[in-house]
C-alpha cells in the first residue's frame, strides 16, 4: 500500500503541528531527555580523555621494569646491581656511551590545585640525562633543564595549568627541601605532563633512597621486542623483575577509568528511568489531548497503524531533539575541559574530556532508546482509540 | 437484493453492556437505503441515532444480525477492512466539523486523498473542486480558527466529498450553527444529492432540517416508528 508512508508522514506533521497545545509538556521532556543524554556523555568522554592520555604515553620502543609484583612504579624497589645487571641484558639498545637504561625514582609530593584549592597528589620523577633522552617527545617550552646535583627541577605542562605556584622561578617547599622551577615541560599531552621532574642523585638523597630505584625504563634493541630481555631475566635469579613494554602499561592503566564509563551508563540509566516516567506522562497526556483528531482520522479511513507511528514519532522526535542539545551542551561545556583524577600510582593524572562521534552515537542511541519506550505505551492506546470518540457530544 | 439497493440491515440488533446491566438499543431493526437517497434519521435524545450512523459507516459493530452495503458485508470485516473500506466509500460529516486544528482549510480537504494513490497535482485539483464545489475557494489557506461554524462546515462538506464516497453520513451537521447557516449548509447537501447523485443519511433533532431530506425515519426505542413521510 503506497499511501502507507504518505499517512505515516501525514499524521506525523499534524502531531508536531500540535505541540503548541503541550508547549512546556514537551519542552519539559526534551529537557529530561537532554539532560540525561549530557550526563552520559560527560561521563564517557571523561574515560575516553582519561584512556587517550594514558595510551598515548606508552612507546613500544621502550620497556619499563618493575619488582615482581607490583602493579605501578610507587611500590616497587629496585636495586643498583639490579640496574647494571639489566645494562648487560640481551635485547637492550647500546650507544656510544653504553646501554641505554634509565633508572628512575618516583615520589610523592603535595600541591594546591587551581580549581579547588584543595592539597593533591603530583609525582616527582628522578631521573638522569638517558631518561630524559628516551622520552623523544619531551620538548622545554619554557626556560631551561635541571642541573645535575642541585635542587632544581622543571614542571609538566599539565602541572603548571592545574596547580598554584609552579611558575618558572618559583621556589616551592617539599617536606625540608627547597626546589626552585627552572623550566616547563611538554610532551604532548600524555600522562609525563603531570609530574615533576628532577635530578635522580638529589632526590635519592632528599628521600633517603640510598642507591635504590623504582623501576628502570630501557631503549629496545627492536621495536616492542621484549622477549630477548624477559628471556636474560629469566634466567638471572638475581632479577626478580617483571618486562613489559611503556605502551602496555599505559594501556592496562588507561583502562582502570573505564568504570567511569560504565558507572555512566549506570547512572544514565537511572537517570533515564526517571526521564522516561515524566516522557511517559507527556505522551499519554499527548493522545489524550489529540483524541478527537486521533479518532477522527480513523473514521476518515486512517489506519490505526498511522496512529501508532504518529504517536512514536512524536516521542522520538523529542527525545532526540534533547538528545541533540544535550550533545551541544556537553560538547560546549566538556569538550577539551582540563581535569585531573588520580592516576594509577595515587597521584594526579591531568587530561582533558575529549568528545569524539562514537560517543555521540551513543548519546543519540541512548535518547532514541527513551523516545522509543516512551512513546511505545502511549502509542498502543492511539491504536486503539475507538473512532466513535470522534461523534462524542464535546468539541 | 435489488440494484438500487445501497445499504441494508437486517435484524441488527445492539446492546451495551454497563456493569452487569445489559442495555439494549435496538433489537430487529431493518431498514434499507436505495442509491440516490436523501434519509433524515430523527427521534429523542439517547434513542440510538448516533449508534445507528456509526454502525452504518463502519465505525461500530452491531451485537447481533447483518449489516450489507453494495453487496458486501460489512459488520464481519476486520478492523484494517473496515478502515479501508470507510477511507473508500464513505464521507463523514460532523456536528462539531472535526477540522484539523493545525491544518488549513486545503489540507484539511486534502486528508482523505492522503489514502489514495492520487499525485499531488491531482489532489490539488480535486481538493480545487471540492472547495470551489462547496464556495470557499478564497479560504484555502485559511485556518479553522480564522473561519466561522458554517465555513467550517463547509469545509468539512468538502472533505468529505474530495473522495468521491458513494454514501455521506451526517450527525447533527447543523447541531450547532444559526438557522439561516443551517439552511445554507442543508441546501448544499440537498444540492450533493440532487445534482451530484450522493446519497446521504443524516441525523437530527430539527424538523426543519429533515424537511431537506427526500424522506425522514423516525427511531424510538428501539425501532423505527410508522410516520414515514415520502416527500
Ligand atoms: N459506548 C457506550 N457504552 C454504553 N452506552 C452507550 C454507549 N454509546 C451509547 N450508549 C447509550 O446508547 C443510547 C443511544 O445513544 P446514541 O448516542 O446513539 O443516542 P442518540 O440518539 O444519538 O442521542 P442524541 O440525540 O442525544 O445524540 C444512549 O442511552 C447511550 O447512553
Ligand atoms: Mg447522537
Amino acid at each position: 500500500m503506497g499511501s502507507l508512508i504518505a499517512q505515516i508522514v501525514s499524521v506525523t506533521l499534524m502531531n508536531l503541528g500540535s505541540l503548541r497545545r503541550r508547549l512546556w509538556m514537551s519542552l519539559a521532556m526534551v529537557l529530561a531527555s537532554a539532560v540525561v543524554v549530557a550526563i552520559l556523555l560527560a561521563f564517557l568522554a571523561m574515560a575516553k580523555g582519561f584512556e587517550e592520555t594514558m595510551r598515548g604515553a606508552g612507546s613500544s620502543q621502550i620497556a619499563i621494569l618493575m619488582r615482581e609484583g607490583s602493579s605501578t612504579e610507587l611500590n616497587s624497589v629496585i636495586l643498583q646491581d639490579q640496574v647494571n645487571l639489566i645494562g648487560e641484558s640481551a635485547g637492550v639498545a647500546r650507544d656510544a656511551n653504553g646501554p641505554l637504561v634509565s633508572p628512575e625514582l618516583y615520589v610523592i609530593v603535595d600541591g594546591i590545585k587551581k580549581s579547588s584549592g584543595t592539597e593533591a597528589n603530583i609525582p616527582l620523577r628522578g631521573l638522569n640525562k638517558t631518561g630524559m633522552d628516551m622520552r623523544t617527545n619531551m620538548q622545554l617550552v619554557e626556560g631551561r633543564m635541571f642541573t645535575p646535583g642541585t635542587n632544581e627541577m622543571v614542571v609538566g605542562a599539565g602541572v603548571l595549568r592545574e596547580f598554584n605556584g609552579f611558575e618558572i622561578g618559583k621556589e616551592v617547599r617539599f617536606g625540608k627541601n627547597l626546589w626552585k622551577v627552572v623550566g616547563v615541560f611538554s610532551t604532548g599531552g600524555n600522562i609525563f605532563e603531570s609530574e615533576l621532574w628532577a635530578d635522580i642523585k638529589t632526590i635519592q638523597s632528599h628521600y633517603n633512597r640510598g642507591n635504590s630505584y623504582q623501576s628502570i625504563r630501557t631503549k629496545l634493541q627492536n621495536d616492542s621486542d621484549i622477549k630477548p630481555l624477559q628471556d636474560s631475566i629469566e634466567r638471572e635469579p638475581r632479577l626478580n623483575l617483571e618486562v613489559q613494554t611503556e605502551q602496555e602499561y599505559f594501556a592496562s592503566q588507561g583502562k582502570q577509568l573505564q568504570y567511569i564509563a560504565t558507572f555512566g551508563w549506570i547512572i544514565s540509566a537511572v537517570m533515564a528511568l526517571g526521564a522516561l516516567a515524566g516522557a511517559l506522562n507527556t505522551m499519554y497526556t499527548s493522545v489524550a489531548d489529540r483524541a478527537k483528531e486521533i479518532a477522527t482520522l480513523r473514521a476518515l479511513g486512517f489506519s490505526n497503524f498511522s496512529a501508532f507511528c504518529g504517536t512514536i514519532a512524536e516521542a522520538m522526535v523529542l527525545a532526540v531533539t534533547g538528545g541533540l542539545l544535550g550533545s551541544l551542551a556537553a560538547f560546549v561545556f566538556f569538550d577539551g575541559l582540563n581535569t585531573s583524577t588520580l592516576g594509577g600510582s595515587f597521584t594526579q593524572v591531568v587530561f582533558s574530556f575529549e568528545m569524539s562521534p562514537d560517543l555521540f552515537l551513543q548519546g543519540a542511541i541512548l535518547a532514541l532508546a527513551i523516545g522509543f519506550v516512551s512513546g511505545f505505551f502511549p502509542a498502543w492506546r492511539a491504536a486503539r482509540m475507538p473512532v466513535i470518540v470522534a461523534f462524542r457530544h464535546a468539541a | 437484493m435489488s440494484e438500487d439497493v445501497l445499504f441494508q440491515l437486517k435484524n441488527v440488533s445492539k446492546n451495551f453492556v454497563k456493569g452487569k446491566e445489559k442495555i439494549s438499543i435496538f433489537d430487529d431493526l431493518n431498514m434499507t437505503i436505495d442509491r440516490g437517497d436523501f434519509v433524515a434519521i430523527m427521534g429523542p435524545s439517547g434513542s440510538g441515532k448516533t449508534t445507528l450512523l456509526n454502525m452504518l459507516g463502519g465505525v461500530d459493530q452491531p451485537s447481533g444480525g447483518e449489516v450489507w452495503f453494495d453487496g458486501t458485508r460489512i459488520d464481519s470485516l476486520s478492523e484494517g477492512a473496515l478502515t479501508r473500506w470507510r477511507a473508500e466509500n464513505i464521507g463523514f460529516i460532523f456536528q462539531f466539523y472535526n477540522l484539523m486544528p493545525m491544518l488549513n482549510a486545503q489540507r484539511n480537504v486534502e486528508l482523505p486523498l492522503m489514502l489514495t494513490k492520487l499525485s499531488k497535482a491531482q489532489r490539488r485539483k480535486n481538493v480545487e473542486t471540492a472547495l470551489a464545489l462547496v464556495g470557499l475557494s478564497d479560504r484555502a489557506k485559511h485556518m479553522s480558527s480564522e473561519m466561522s461554524g458554517g465555513q467550517q462546515q463547509r469545509v468539512a462538506i468538502a472533505r468529505a466529498i474530495v473522495s468521491d464516497p458513494k454514501l455521506i453520513l451526517c450527525d447533527e451537521p447543523t447541531g450547532d450553527l444559526d438557522r439561516a447557516t443551517a439552511d445554507e449548509i442543508l441546501e448544499m447537501l440537498q444540492l450533493l444529492n440532487r445534482d451530484h447523485g450522493k446519497t446521504i443519511v443524516m441525523v437530527t433533532h430539527d424538523p426543519a432540517a429533515a424537511k431537506y431530506a427526500k424522506r425522514t425515519l423516525h427511531l424510538d426505542k428501539g425501532q423505527f416508528v410508522q410516520r414515514e413521510i415520502v416527500a
